[in-house]
């Protein structure tokens, strides 16, 4: 399964390259063009010479992860987040650092004075615990700049459902292979994006040069349907379908074309939400302002627990989007007009 | 040009800020504005994300004047059971005012804000707030509303002697300038009047048809805040003193030619002005004037009390002033 593939690799933003050799190889066959560009975008093109619109799909390849930022005389890695992280979660996870496994260690609860037993640990107050001895022999395998990985198996669970690592966004990558490997008579570019964690950097680039007419943009996305959450603040429930983007920090999604799409799916009968949240961002954020203004979509599998070790979600939210995607693919020019 | 003679169409202005336009469905806004410059443009456009471009032709600089049409609002993300409503703000809304507003929907629904039970007032927040329709069902409700609709705030429109008080003058007294001056204007220069959208979310609008349009020069015509009222946090600029031309926001540092030109042409017209400096904040020119290889570019700004609340406030002189300072920049030289 290409998303186990992707998820067990390991690229955070700035270095994305297990991820885009993983993709390049998976979709050599199948694409005419492939090349990556100055910031390390992969952009795939099928038909490029086909007339009409120019559609780019786009998934980010980046995940959240460490940085090592420096190293103690007793051979700790201290490090500093890359994307978004909630420092609660790290205590006592097993990360990758390079080929070595660490432990993320803390100051154990009954050495912390009760104040400290009151705060949740901050990042500088953690390590990692790759098992060395001291600096020395810390410093022969691991240099400042290198990055600890979360380290999850993606498995099945229950019924239907995943977990694994860094859903948001391999999802959204796998969802895209598994499009550019299909046939549909349009001009389509595939732009596995990089740096979107940290600021949307690398779908900036790749917008400016592909120059699309209509963007879709492909995303793991927050799902808050857990203990003790209100059900108006759950933003996508896993299972119910893909989430389709209304509103968000970085982005108005245009009525219109938001119609186009919940039409297409009714008319198909697949299911889908709105994505009841307006806070995140994702690519489209910068697609939709590239240049004179792309007309941009976004469509996302529901995951909980994102930006953690472990995210989960359903497969059939998977193959929904995957159908949904398809859809309109298929629904241009005709049935979904791209002129208002 | 004394308006004693040709005046403002203040009823236009009263149509613009009491139409529906959020961001991201300015459509009824930029309709409005499209019929009522029809007959005085060369060309009329929208672009992909909504913006209305109104251009007049001639052969002299490269002119982008942008107004925003959208306002502040709210966007519906869940409907209960009952039929109550949850929202997300669109731009810069503040929570604690919400409690018992009215909002008005694109159909003419009408609700009401209602407010959890609060054990104290800090703890009010979104989380707390609904929308109250008038629904008793999930069923009746989304007959009316449906998730991802947005409502905008109810505010009518007083004119009352030199003073005017509504919702959505952030910008539509901006557009309403825009308008008024080219319905007047004769100039050699190619003016591209831009009603842009989405700037109350991150000056969204301007950023696109900046780059299409590619101007030699740019002003935004927005409002901006006063320190005139009591113990307001201090700014030099007052209701009633005339049009302000922006020296510094959040999102420009104007260029000192643009401050010259703008000035010098208000001293020249003996037009009555003040100089800007707003702590927070900034508008399409701070987009703009960072468009490809640079747009110098200024901002005209309309005094107002009370921003993003349903009773902004702005003064009938400095509406004046600010269309004749437009004008006389738009049919001098443009030289800076």
């Amino acid at each position: 399964m290409l998303l186990k593939l992707l998820t067990e690799l390991n690229g955070t933003s700035g270095a994305e390259k297990e991820i885009r050799n993983a993709l390049k190889k998976e979709l050599e066959p199948f694409v005419q063009n492939m090349q990556i560009d100055k910031i390390g975008n992969l952009i795939a093109e099928k038909n490029p010479n086909h007339p009409g619109p120019k559609i780019m799909l786009a998934a980010h390849m980046d995940e959240v992860a460490l940085m090592i930022t420096s190293i103690t005389s007793d051979g700790f890695l201290k490090f500093k987040p890359v994307g978004g992280i909630d420092s609660r979660i790290l205590v006592s996870k097993v990360v990758k650092v390079n080929s070595l496994f660490g432990v993320i260690g803390a100051k154990a609860i009954h050495l912390q004075k009760p104040k400290e037993r009151e705060q949740a640990l901050k990042t500088d107050q953690l390590y990692i615990d790759i098992g060395a001895k001291n600096k020395e022999e810390a410093e022969k395998q691991v240099k400042l700049g290198d990055y600890a990985y979360f380290y999850t198996q993606t498995e099945n669970l229950g019924q239907g459902y995943l977990k694994g690592k860094a859903f948001d966004d391999r999802v959204g990558c796998a969802i895209l292979a598994e499009i550019l490997k299909r046939e549909y008579p349009l001009n389509l570019v595939g732009a596995f994006t990089v740096q979107e964690e940290v600021g949307l950097r690398g779908a900036t680039v790749a917008a400016y040069h592909v120059q699309p007419d209509f963007a879709i943009v492909l995303e793991g996305t927050v799902s808050a349907h857990m203990l003790e959450v209100e059900e108006e603040e759950w933003v996508t429930v896993p299972g119910k379908g893909p989430a389709i983007s209304i509103i968000d920090n970085s982005s108005l999604y245009l009525p219109q074309l938001l119609k186009q799409v919940m039409k297409i799916a009714e008319k198909q009968g697949i299911p889908y939400q709105l994505r009841k949240g307006h806070k995140g961002g994702n690519d489209a954020g910068k697609i939709h302002l590239s240049r004179a203004g792309v007309p941009t979509i976004a469509i996302s599998v529901p995951c909980r627990y994102l930006h953690s070790t472990v995210s989960v979600l359903a497969e059939k939210d998977i193959e929904h989007t995957l159908q949904l995607v398809d859809a309109i693919l298929k629904a241009i020019p005709q049935e979904f007009p791209l002129n208002k | 040009m004394p308006y004693d003679q040709n005046p403002l169409d203040y009823a236009l202005l009263e149509r613009l800020t009491q139409c529906f336009g959020p961001s991201g469905v300015e459509g009824k806004v930029t309709a409005l504005i499209a019929d009522e410059v029809r007959p005085y443009c060369d060309e009329i456009k929208t672009d992909s994300l909504g913006n209305l471009i109104a251009i007049r032709r001639g052969s002299g600089k490269k002119i982008m004047i942008a107004a925003h049409a959208d306002e502040i609002g709210l966007m519906i993300t869940h409907i209960d059971d009952k039929g109550f409503l949850r929202f997300a703000p669109i731009g810069g809304v503040s929570i604690s005012q919400l409690p018992h507003r009215r909002v008005v929907f694109q159909n003419g629904v009408v609700g009401t804000i209602g407010v959890e039970k609060l054990e104290k007032l800090s703890d009010l927040k979104l989380s707390k707030l609904y929308i109250d329709i008038g629904a008793n069902s999930i069923e009746e409700c989304r007959q009316k509303v449906q998730i991802g609709d947005s409502a905008v705030f109810e505010g009518n429109f007083i004119h009352q002697d030199k003073r005017i008080s509504s919702k959505a003058l952030d910008d539509r007294v901006g557009c309403f300038v825009a308008i008024e001056a080219l319905k007047r204007l004769q100039t050699k220069h190619e003016v591209y009047f831009v009603f842009t959208v989405q700037e109350e979310v991150g000056i969204r609008g301007a950023q696109t048809a900046a780059y299409a349009l590619e101007p030699d020069l740019a002003i935004a015509v927005d409002v901006t805040a006063t320190g005139d009222t009591p113990k307001a946090h201090p700014m030099e600029v007052k209701l009633g003193q005339g049009a302000a031309i922006k020296v510094f926001d959040r999102s420009m540092i104007t260029h000192p030619k643009i401050k010259a030109w703008m000035a010098g042409t208000a001293e020249k017209h003996s037009i009555p002005y003040q100089w800007e400096v707003l702590e927070f904040g900034g508008t399409d020119s701070g987009a703009i004037h960072l468009t490809k290889g640079g747009v110098p570019s200024g901002v005209l700004s309309i005094p107002t009390r009370y921003i993003h609340s349903p009773s902004e406030m702005v003064d009938q002189g400095d509406v004046e002033g600010a269309t004749q300072l437009l004008l006389a920049l738009l049919e001098g030289e443009a030289v800076l």
